[in-house]
């Protein structure tokens, strides 16, 4: 174990300068916020305060800390979601309706089979939350494979259409009478709830995540699968003519990745929700295009892009309650952070094509 | 299905289809420059912020218009900023523009939600006077529906029939080559791109001031991401779009038309009938697609020093 920690840390997949990143992460935030507050200055509200704010609740209580936590276990999964499939050239944006689709089909499996004890319905649910982000995704590598469509295009419909298959449940058949107010499931029964931790809404969901990441680095970097994974990602032709079964990884790898992000949903509804609702995600989906973009892949990048992102997105929550903003308008701080960064091209080493 | 529901649904094809047309236009001249822009969903939606917001403020629809308009340009030039000049991703710029739009527009439309506006004023279709008022009624379009079929023929002859299109498709297919022959690959994008965000702006414009007279948050509802599929299915054709556009519009006419007879389809099934209907076509028009694309399509133009 510990001379794979070593191996890990020595590996040049993550070999970066750990200050000169934090440098950069800090500018970043900085930047962001500079320029976010000028926008609110604009719209008449004091920014110094909104900040201020912001800054207090997520860095610096134990409650808000932990919520930024929270808020990063769907975007690592969702970043994993996409930058799995990047390593062979796939442009999965569609994390977010796939995201959908394995909420949908864990909260079916978490209603039909409530009778189970903890273990095994969570783990039915896992599997459940994994296929559903799975089959979503097997439709657009279906069509790519088949060199029908491309699948940006078809993943980013997709992810329209996720959310009106779970409306129609949750205001259909699955609609709680208790509440008329609010479309939603029933409640979950306790077995079907991921455990939470140190009495913050952390739960189990955060294991799940990280373990995810591990063994996303540790096949991508110690694996025959990584390695032609990684050919086929540099060039598709010579790979196919090296033996590789092209096809069937572009397929295998969307799927894992729909999973992926599937299992994000499942955490989401299973340890967060508690319930099935309508539009429950903010952008997650997103959000995790945009990390594992912006972090090339990188396992470390992910973690520490996931918290800079989850940081914005809880900013947002308290901007909302405090400054009666739009919660929508967390988008300005969180696109002004990825703008900081995509106006820099050198700010990661790029292999020049 | 009476010829009075069947003008219906043929009159609010016109109306929803008008506005898809215009940013799937904006959208054929990004990407004939070799842009993929999936940004304008984003744009789309700080330009109809805008846009109501000028409209409400001033009382003239025309002023909302041109500063829709404009505002969709300038969006366009942010973007432009990062793929052209910070030779940025395109796509992850695209999205961070997205989420940029999402933003600012829910912080410039929020004093105006529920706001009232004065719109343009409708015209009856020439020709069509001596229709009883209960069919006539269907076929009174605005200006800016009028001014769409033209704008399709002018964006075609501008790509197609001018030096300045042959220059900007030249950038598309191949940036070095263009360079090569005289042509400043950047600033074709960049005139290229502001182009393509005023017809988003346009677009966005016909969508809050004229057609549903409201704002509210993310009203474009994937409209710019349905603008870059009916590029691909228009294959890069301004005149082709008109099709693709109308097609849409078809779909969403058709579920208005169906949740209003009663039909017993839940309205989220219905929804997702435009989203369902962009994929099929798709599916349908597979194949073809590296025949027509711009060659260099998404790819960073890194000069030739």
């Amino acid at each position: 174990m510990a001379n794979i920690t070593i191996n890990f840390l020595r590996t040049r997949f993550i070999q970066l300068n750990i200050v000169r990143i934090t440098v950069k992460y800090v500018t970043v935030i900085v930047v962001a916020f500079f320029l976010f507050g000028l926008i609110l200055r604009f719209a008449g509200k004091d920014p110094i305060v909104a900040i201020k704010e912001t800054i207090i609740y997520t860095l610096g209580t134990t409650s808000g800390f932990s919520e930024v936590i929270v808020k990063m276990i769907p975007l690592i999964l969702t970043a994993v979601a996409v930058a799995l499939p990047a390593r062979v050239g796939l442009i999965n944006v569609g994390a977010e309706g796939q995201l959908y689709m394995g909420a949908w089909l864990a909260t079916w499996g978490a209603l039909t089979f409530n009778q189970l004890p903890g273990y095994l319905l969570l783990s039915i649910m896992i599997l459940l939350g994994s296929i559903g982000g799975a089959g979503w995704a097997f439709i657009p590598v279906f069509l790519r494979a088949r060199g029908l469509v491309n699948e940006t295009i078809t993943t980013l419909l997709l992810n329209y259409v996720a959310p009106t298959i779970v409306a129609f449940f949750v205001y259909g058949s699955w609609r709680s009478q208790e509440n008329a107010m609010y479309p939603q499931t029933v409640d979950l029964v306790p077995a079907a709830r991921l455990p939470s931790f140190w009495g913050t809404r952390i739960h189990l969901g955060l294991f799940i995540g990280i373990i995810v990441l591990i063994i996303y680095w540790y096949v991508m970097k110690y694996t025959k699968w990584g390695f032609e994974m990684r050919a086929i990602g540099g060039n598709p032709q010579a790979s196919k003519q090296n033996g590789i079964p092209l096809i069937l990884y572009l397929i295998v790898v969307m799927c894992v990745g729909g999973a992926i992000a599937g299992l994000a949903g499942m955490s989401e509804i299973s340890g967060i929700h508690g319930r099935l609702r309508p539009n429950f995600s903010p952008g997650f989906g997103y959000m995790g295009f945009l990390i594992s973009w912006l972090s090339n892949g990188n396992p470390i990048g992910i973690f520490l892009m996931s918290f800079v992102v989850a940081m914005i997105t809880s900013g947002g929550d308290i901007l909302q309650i405090n400054q009666g903003l739009p919660f929508a308008v967390v988008n300005i701080l969180l696109a002004i952070a990825l703008y900081t960064v995509l106006y820099q091209p050198s700010f990661w080493e790029r292999k020049k094509a | 299905m009476t010829f009075l529901s069947l003008f219906g649904v043929l009159s609010s094809a016109i109306f929803s289809g008008t506005s898809l047309l215009y940013v799937t236009l904006g959208e054929v001249i990004g990407e004939r420059a070799g842009i993929v822009n999936l940004g304008l969903e984003g744009i789309m939606l700080v330009s109809a912020s805008v846009g109501f917001a000028i409209t409400s403020t001033t009382g003239n629809p025309y002023l909302g218009i041109l500063a829709s308009m404009f505002t969709g340009g300038l969006m366009n030039m942010l973007f432009g900023y990062l793929v052209v000049s910070q030779k940025a991703n395109q796509l992850a710029s695209g999205l961070a523009t997205m989420f940029f739009g999402f933003g600012l527009s829910a912080l410039i439309g929020k004093p105006y939600v529920g706001g009232q506006i004065k719109s343009l004023p409708r015209l009856l279709f020439p020709g069509l006077s001596l229709l009883p008022e209960k069919y006539s009624f269907q076929f009174q379009f605005d200006l800016l529906i009028y001014l769409a079929l033209p704008m399709a023929t002018l964006i075609w002859f501008l790509l197609f029939r001018t030096r300045w299109g042959l220059g900007l498709r030249a950038v598309g297919e191949n940036a070095d080559t263009a360079y090569a022959a005289g042509l400043n690959p950047n600033l074709i994008r960049y005139k290229a791109l502001f182009l393509s965000g005023m017809l988003a702006g346009l677009a966005a414009a016909h969508l809050s001031i004229v057609y549903t007279k409201t704002w509210k948050e993310f009203m474009t509802a994937g409209r710019g991401f349905i603008a870059v599929a009916l590029v691909i299915f228009s294959k890069w054709h301004p005149l082709r779009a008109i099709a693709g556009a109308l097609l849409f519009g078809g779909a969403v006419a058709f579920q208005l038309f169906l949740q209003a007879s009663g039909v017993n389809i839940s309205p989220f099934l219905l929804d997702a009938i435009p989203y369902v209907l962009t994929i099929l076509v798709l599916i349908a028009w597979g194949g073809n697609r590296k025949y027509s694309a711009p060659a260099s399509l998404g790819r960073i133009y890194y000069g030739s020093e």
